[in-house]
């Protein structure tokens, strides 16, 4: 339930590097500064923005050892095309037509006896197209197609013509020679018989692996009817039916051996940019964080040398967002965009190069195509600044009258607000809503815009791959290769455009960070050499002609004061609001050092006095009561040492908490915190028993003048009293009581002294004081 | 997170339909991709392929491209829309529900919290709706669309992918489980740096009086160290995360590609061709995979955190409202400026103790009735009874003699100038800030000027730059806290109401303002009631009634002087604040 507000300070918006950056008074100088302040890191910044660069430069190679590889698996795509011609050579040459027609006549015997002749001419069976057609063929006889031109002849026919017969010892059946006849004729379904190829091929050896005559057969009767038309698809489908033998000579061959030290080679790639990546990363946020510290540590110690008057002019919570927003803001800029910077341009000009050096057409069009939607891209994103600015303006609009309506509610609902508040609210929500969309439609762009950017790389790349390639100048694996180069291309891009905004803002929270390291401290303390010791210090204060102007004024807020204080006595200080009390208070602690005159401690100028020494002499209990995150016992005891328990029980007896602290569930160690059940009063009693603790000379004490209910009011006046004996005291009086028993009254108004004295003398005077007492008294 | 979304419009719902459709079809097209990759990467294969066939292809998978481009603007605007105008409305929502919250349920919430809940969580719920809708819509289609492709391709390239995935997951999975808690705790530690800073800050006078410099600077190094460790170990913890990512995503390309290569070179030579085109598309569908893997983690991550803030947001919404508005909004009785408690007693809803018991008691017109105790008393709650920041838990609180329950709110405030015991300032110039609100009457300048005048305000509003036209920050920061306050006594003063109701509003006045204000108050104000919570004496010495509370309960109801006699706690308040003789004189 509970939320811990920080300072609202414009985040991020929604997009990545979409945001518009607070920007640096003076970037140059800003980042100069960092780098100065960094010395100290600079063997890991060195060795991370190293290792970044060496990682990328691992990923521009890894495109072109891919392609390396997809050309290695390609390459078992592609038929053997040298075995290949070699084989359909040595084959097509066993069938020559000289081979053919010499050795088919032996291998054939063909009968065209007469009886032969007669027997077709008078078959009952053939019909008497085909004997005529036979009696051409016999008329035409040397005819160089003869053996064509019989194949054509139905079975019936050539079953008469060619008998079983030997050749070589080798019996050639009928059927053998009627199929090889036809296949003679018909490319599309050569079918050489095993006996006849015995006799027309010869065996053939090529890559060691030989090819037997059979082979040679089913190679051309698959071969046959192949030509330049033929697809490539349906090429395949004859290679796997191939003999085993011819396969094995002309199947595409993939190294396999090969493409696994590539792959081994690209895994150890990998993994060594992977751990690049790694180390990088943890050197860096090493850095960061640690710088982070140092740089939280240094505003820290900054807070306590600064003067008093610096934290006048500024608000706590600006301090705050300084150690923690800016400082964040930095360290997540370093532990991100520092090396993502320098990989990015790494990458971006090794790719450059990379594409270059592989092929200079597919570069140019690789960052053609990516510019031109770069270009686009940062047109529209150009235009949505705007926007964005409205955005966080528009928010930090609808928030501050959230806020503020909220936080008045019993007052908004007692005047009726709510109609005007309703209408401011409405009319922001609905800016809001304008600014809100719009912004949110333009950063949602650059995702889709990036991908269409790849995308069209992609294309481009492709195409104009694609023909080279066919032309021949490059290998499929180039085109792989740009197209990872093209995606390697334009991520940097983006990653450098979001870089530099990151970088932009962290220009501006280290000039912050570095303004308040830089701020002029208090005056340096070394010259002095005297020391009060306050166990001898008597207690006499003299203010001498004491002026005090603060800085830009023109008039001083004390004027030419001068009073005396002797030891024990108790000095109150009484006036209107603004009339300068406080600052009384603040020369007296020399939190600001006196314009003219001297505050004197028994005789001793307080200039010659250390602000350590100073302090120790008094004790000083505000009414803001300061009371921190922490157990009842450490609020008391807060920095002083070797404080016992019974110490502290004895204070607190004598300042009246004793009781009400008994009633806290864990007594002296229950944790006080910001919304407790301590009221007030109790605060108010608790800081002064932590000024009582430790004795002193000097008292300062500044009443509470509100919020105390009355019976703790009777307590806290009863621990004051107790607070002042026998010490020389300065009280900030709001209760007549106290002031009517101040052995001097100082009263003050505008700066001035107005009136000085007891109470008694000053009622007689009848003048400002007088009045001021008796206003109490009338309604 | 559902009940919130169901505030959508009818025209809203059909914008996520579109959207949906539209996601829909960019998914589509953005797997129809590959499909044209493959063919043109066959192409490129393959002699005598022809180079319009290649450019028919990559224009056709630009056209998908562009597609998938244009739906994604489309869709983009949409969301766009979509979400800022439910931020708009759940915002509008809340803070009229706020605004009409009773006092005592905003202090449950606390109002920071309700601040928080009305700005950041509304922008987390936001967010998810503006990116996480489309991302919870397009991952799974995305996935679910590109396994189904993947998966009847081949079984081992897919055993791959799947190994991928669960690498992956696994790891983010882990590193959840590791560093999710310990966020928290550098939330913490921050916090707590944030502590220790401010304390340094705002008790520097302190800090510096007790020459603690050291002291504070150790506190601090110490939670520094403490985060500065947390931080480390967090961020190197995921620094592991980006590496692996990125080998995985490349290792399962590889992965693709050697076992590619077994299968190609086992294939036959007609499969050959395809296969190695699959190969390429699939190690692209791969991709997707694994990316919309990667986005639904990223939604996994998202949707706690929005989840959580919507539940805070619907806390609110669902608050029932304790008091509620009543109808009558005029006068029906003769009586004007009176205020009556009957039997009032109080206590908070869930409370035993009672805060307030049997109060009764009756303000005439024109009379001031005070009312004291210490604190814890009940006195500021007593006041708060009037004007309905709290409604009583049994009798009758009366304001000219009809119960407040019954009044239309506007009404009853139009009756009532109340003044909190903090002064609120609102971002505007001091007339604006003493002219507000509305109490249906025209407030002129003078009537302002003279406001500002009873309250003892004009001498430091002349000496401001601008006068009465000066700006005064939000809270007032550029004015004093008696500034402020005078500032809203004033504002009650401008609306003349019959009924004056300070809670303690004089506390934060030196005596003699504090004396002189009042005194000009009641030459202002003959005619108004006035009820005046307060904790000096010397305030309420003089009213006609003084109420002494002690624990709820009311112990004296007289005036000063018979309280002196008759009261003891109102006798020890007196004399905590005021000598014997004092009090004594007083008469005089």
């Amino acid at each position: 339930m509970k939320e811990n507000k920080t300072p609202r300070r414009p985040g991020p918006g929604h997009g990545p590097g979409m945001a518009p950056a607070e920007k640096a008074k003076d970037f140059k100088s800003a980042i100069t500064r960092l780098v100065k302040e960094l010395k100290s890191f600079r063997v890991l910044i060195i060795l991370s923005l190293f290792l970044a660069v060496s990682g990328s430069i691992l990923s521009i190679f890894t495109p072109n050892i891919l392609s390396n590889l997809t050309d290695e698996i390609t390459k078992g795509l592609v038929v053997n095309e040298k075995n290949l011609k070699e084989l359909s050579t040595s084959i097509s040459s066993s069938l020559s037509e000289e081979k053919m027609n010499n050795v088919m006549q032996d291998v054939l015997q063909m009968n065209l006896s007469q009886s032969n002749i007669i027997n077709i001419m008078s078959s009952p069976e053939i019909s008497d197209e085909d004997k005529s057609n036979f009696q051409n063929i016999i008329n035409n006889a040397n005819n160089e197609n003869m053996l064509k031109d019989i194949s054509n002849l139905p079975d019936s026919i050539l079953q008469i013509l060619f008998k079983d017969s030997n050749y070589n010892d080798n019996l050639i059946t009928t059927r053998d020679k009627i199929l090889f006849l036809k296949s003679l004729n018909n490319k599309d379904n050569i079918n050489i018989p095993n006996s006849i190829a015995n006799i027309i091929f010869d065996d053939i050896e090529i890559n060691n692996t030989n090819i037997s005559k059979n082979d040679q057969a089913v190679f051309i009767s698959l071969m046959g009817n192949v030509d330049e038309n033929t697809k490539p698809q349906e090429l395949y489908g004859k290679i796997d039916k191939m003999p085993d033998s011819i396969k094995k000579v002309i199947k595409p061959f993939m190294d396999i051996e090969k493409i696994k030290q590539i792959a081994l080679f690209l895994l150890i790639l990998n993994l060594l940019s992977a751990v690049f990546t790694y180390i990088e990363s943890i050197s860096m946020t090493d850095v960061a964080n640690k710088f982070a510290r140092k740089l939280r540590s240094s505003i820290s110690k900054k807070i306590n040398k600064l003067p008093l008057k610096y934290f006048d002019n500024t608000t706590t919570g600006d301090t705050l967002s300084r150690v923690t927003n800016d400082v964040d803001t930095i360290a997540q800029s370093m532990n991100n965009s520092l090396a993502t910077l320098v990989s990015a341009i790494t990458l971006f000009v090794g790719t450059t190069i990379m594409m270059f050096v592989t092929n200079w057409i597919m570069a140019i069009t690789a960052i053609l195509a990516s510019l031109i939607g770069f270009i686009f891209m940062f047109m529209v994103l150009g235009k949505s600044q705007k926007y964005f600015v409205q955005r966080q303006e528009e928010l930090g609009n609808l928030n501050g009258h959230i806020e503020e309506i909220y936080s008045g509610l019993n007052v908004v609902k007692a005047y009726n607000g709510k109609k005007e508040s309703d209408k401011k609210f409405m009319e922001l929500n609905k800016k809001m809503y304008n600014a809100n969309r719009k912004s949110q439609f333009l950063s949602g762009l650059m995702m889709p815009m990036m991908n269409f950017i790849g995308n069209f790389g992609y294309v481009a790349v492709c195409i104009v791959g694609a023909l080279l390639t066919m032309n021949g100048k490059i290998s499929f694996g180039v085109i792989v290769a740009f197209i990872s180069y093209v995606r390697l291309f334009t991520s940097p891009l983006a990653q450098i455009a979001q870089a530099m905004t990151s970088l932009q803002s962290t220009a501006a929270a280290s000039e912050r960070v570095f303004e308040f390291v830089d701020e002029e401290e208090m005056d340096n303390q070394t010259s002095i050499t005297r020391v009060l010791d306050k166990t001898k210090v008597k207690g006499n204060i003299e203010f001498k002609n004491v002026t005090f102007t603060y800085d830009g004024n023109d008039n001083p807020t004390i004027n030419n004061f001068n009073a005396t204080a002797k030891q024990s006595q108790k000095i109150a200080i009484v006036g209107p609001t603004g009339a300068g009390k406080t600052t009384m208070v603040n020369l007296l602690m020399k939190f600001y050092e006196i314009t003219k005159g001297d505050i004197l401690i028994d005789g001793v100028p307080i200039k010659e006095l250390s602000r350590e020494n100073i302090h120790d002499l008094f004790t000083m209990v505000l009414q803001d009561t300061w009371l921190f995150n922490g157990t009842v016992k450490e609020n008391i005891i807060y920095n002083r040492e070797n404080i016992s328990d019974d110490r502290i029980k004895e204070v607190c007896k004598v300042v009246g908490l004793d009781h009400f602290i008994k009633t806290l569930p864990n007594g002296y160690e229950s944790v006080i915190s910001d919304n407790d059940s301590v009221s007030a009063g109790q605060r108010q009693l608790l800081t002064i028993a932590r000024g009582m603790i430790e004795d002193s000379p000097f008292l300062i004490l500044d009443e509470a003048t509100s919020n105390v209910d009355t019976r703790t009011e009777e307590l806290v006046q009863k621990a004051m009293d107790k607070l002042t004996e026998g010490r020389t005291s300065f009280i900030i009086a709001h209760r007549l009581s106290t002031i009517k028993n101040a052995d001097l009254i100082l009263v003050m108004k505008d700066g001035n002294i107005i009136e000085q004295g007891n109470h008694d003398e000053l009622m007689d005077k009848n003048g400002f004081y007088a009045d001021l007492y008796n206003s109490q008294f009338e309604l | 997170m559902l009940k919130l979304i169901k505030n959508f419009n009818k025209k809203e719902w059909c914008l996520v339909l579109i959207s949906f459709l539209l996601i829909f079809m960019q998914v589509w097209l953005e797997l129809k991709m590959p499909d044209y990759m493959s063919e043109i990467t066959k192409l490129v294969q393959t002699e005598g392929s022809k180079i319009q066939d290649i450019i028919i292809n990559g224009g056709l998978m630009l056209l998908c491209a562009f597609g998938s481009l244009l739906s994604a603007v489309v869709v983009g605007y949409f969301i766009a829309n979509l979400s800022s105008s439910f931020s708009m409305k759940i915002r509008e929502k809340l803070f009229h529900k706020v605004e009409s919250l009773s006092i005592n349920e905003v202090k449950q919430f606390s109002t920071n919290s309700l601040i928080t809940r009305t700005t950041n969580d509304i922008t987390q719920v936001e967010m998810l709706i503006g990116m996480g809708l489309q991302l919870l819509v397009k991952a799974p289609i995305t996935a679910i669309w590109a396994v189904t492709k993947i998966l009847n391709k081949n079984w081992q390239w897919s055993a791959i992918t799947g190994v991928a995935v669960v690498i992956l997951l696994s790891v983010i999975g882990c590193l959840m489980l590791i560093v999710m808690p310990k966020f928290k705790i550098v939330q913490k530690l921050i916090d707590k740096l944030n502590g220790v800073t401010r304390e340094n800050l705002t008790g520097i006078r302190v800090v510096r009086a007790f020459n603690a410099e050291k002291y504070q600077e150790e506190k601090f190094e110490e939670v520094n160290n403490k985060l500065t460790k947390q931080q480390l170990f967090n961020q190197k913890a995921f620094a592991i995360m980006s590496p692996i990512m990125y080998m995985v995503m490349n290792g399962l390309t590889l992965a693709i590609y050697f076992v590619g290569s077994y299968l190609i070179r086992d294939a036959l030579m007609v499969d050959k061709l395809s296969l190695f085109g699959d190969m390429v598309v699939f190690s692209s569908y791969a991709m997707q995979v694994i990316m919309s893997f990667l986005m639904l983690a990223m939604i996994f991550m998202m949707l706690p955190r929005a989840q959580v803030s919507a539940s805070r947001i619907n806390e609110v919404l669902d608050t029932e409202i304790t008091v509620k508005d009543g109808t009558l909004d005029k006068n029906i009785t003769d009586e004007v400026g009176t205020v009556e408690f009957k039997n009032v007693s109080f206590k908070y809803p869930d409370a035993e103790e009672y805060l307030l018991k049997n109060i009764s008691f009756k303000a005439n017109k024109g009379e001031t009735v005070a009312f004291i105790g210490s604190t814890g008393s009940g006195k500021s709650t007593l006041i708060n009874l009037v004007p309905r920041f709290y409604d009583a838990t049994s009798g009758e609180v009366l304001v000219d003699g009809v119960n407040v329950k019954e009044y239309k709110q506007e009404f009853l405030y139009n009756k009532i100038g109340y003044v909190p015991q903090k002064a609120v300032i609102f971002n505007g110039t001091v007339t604006s800030n003493v002219s507000y609100g509305d109490n249906g009457k025209e407030k002129n300048e003078l009537q302002i000027k003279e406001a500002i005048r009873v309250a003892q305000a004009t001498e430091f509003v002349e000496k401001m730059d601008e006068k009465y036209d000066s700006h005064l920050a939000q809270g007032g920061t550029n004015i004093s806290g008696g500034q402020k306050q005078r500032l809203s006594i004033a504002r009650a003063i401008a609306r003349n109401p019959e009924i004056y109701i300070f809670d303690d509003s004089f506390s934060a006045l030196d005596y003699k303002t504090d004396s002189i204000l009042r005194h000009e108050l009641k030459k202002y104000t003959k005619d108004a009631t006035s009820l005046i919570v307060a904790q000096r004496i010397g305030t309420i010495m003089n009213a006609d009634k003084i109420l002494v509370l002690d624990n709820g309960t009311c112990v004296g109801m007289s005036t000063h002087k018979e309280l002196l006699k008759s009261c003891e706690v109102y006798k020890q308040i007196a004399l905590s604040q005021l000598s014997k003789e004092e009090l004594a004189n007083e008469g005089k």
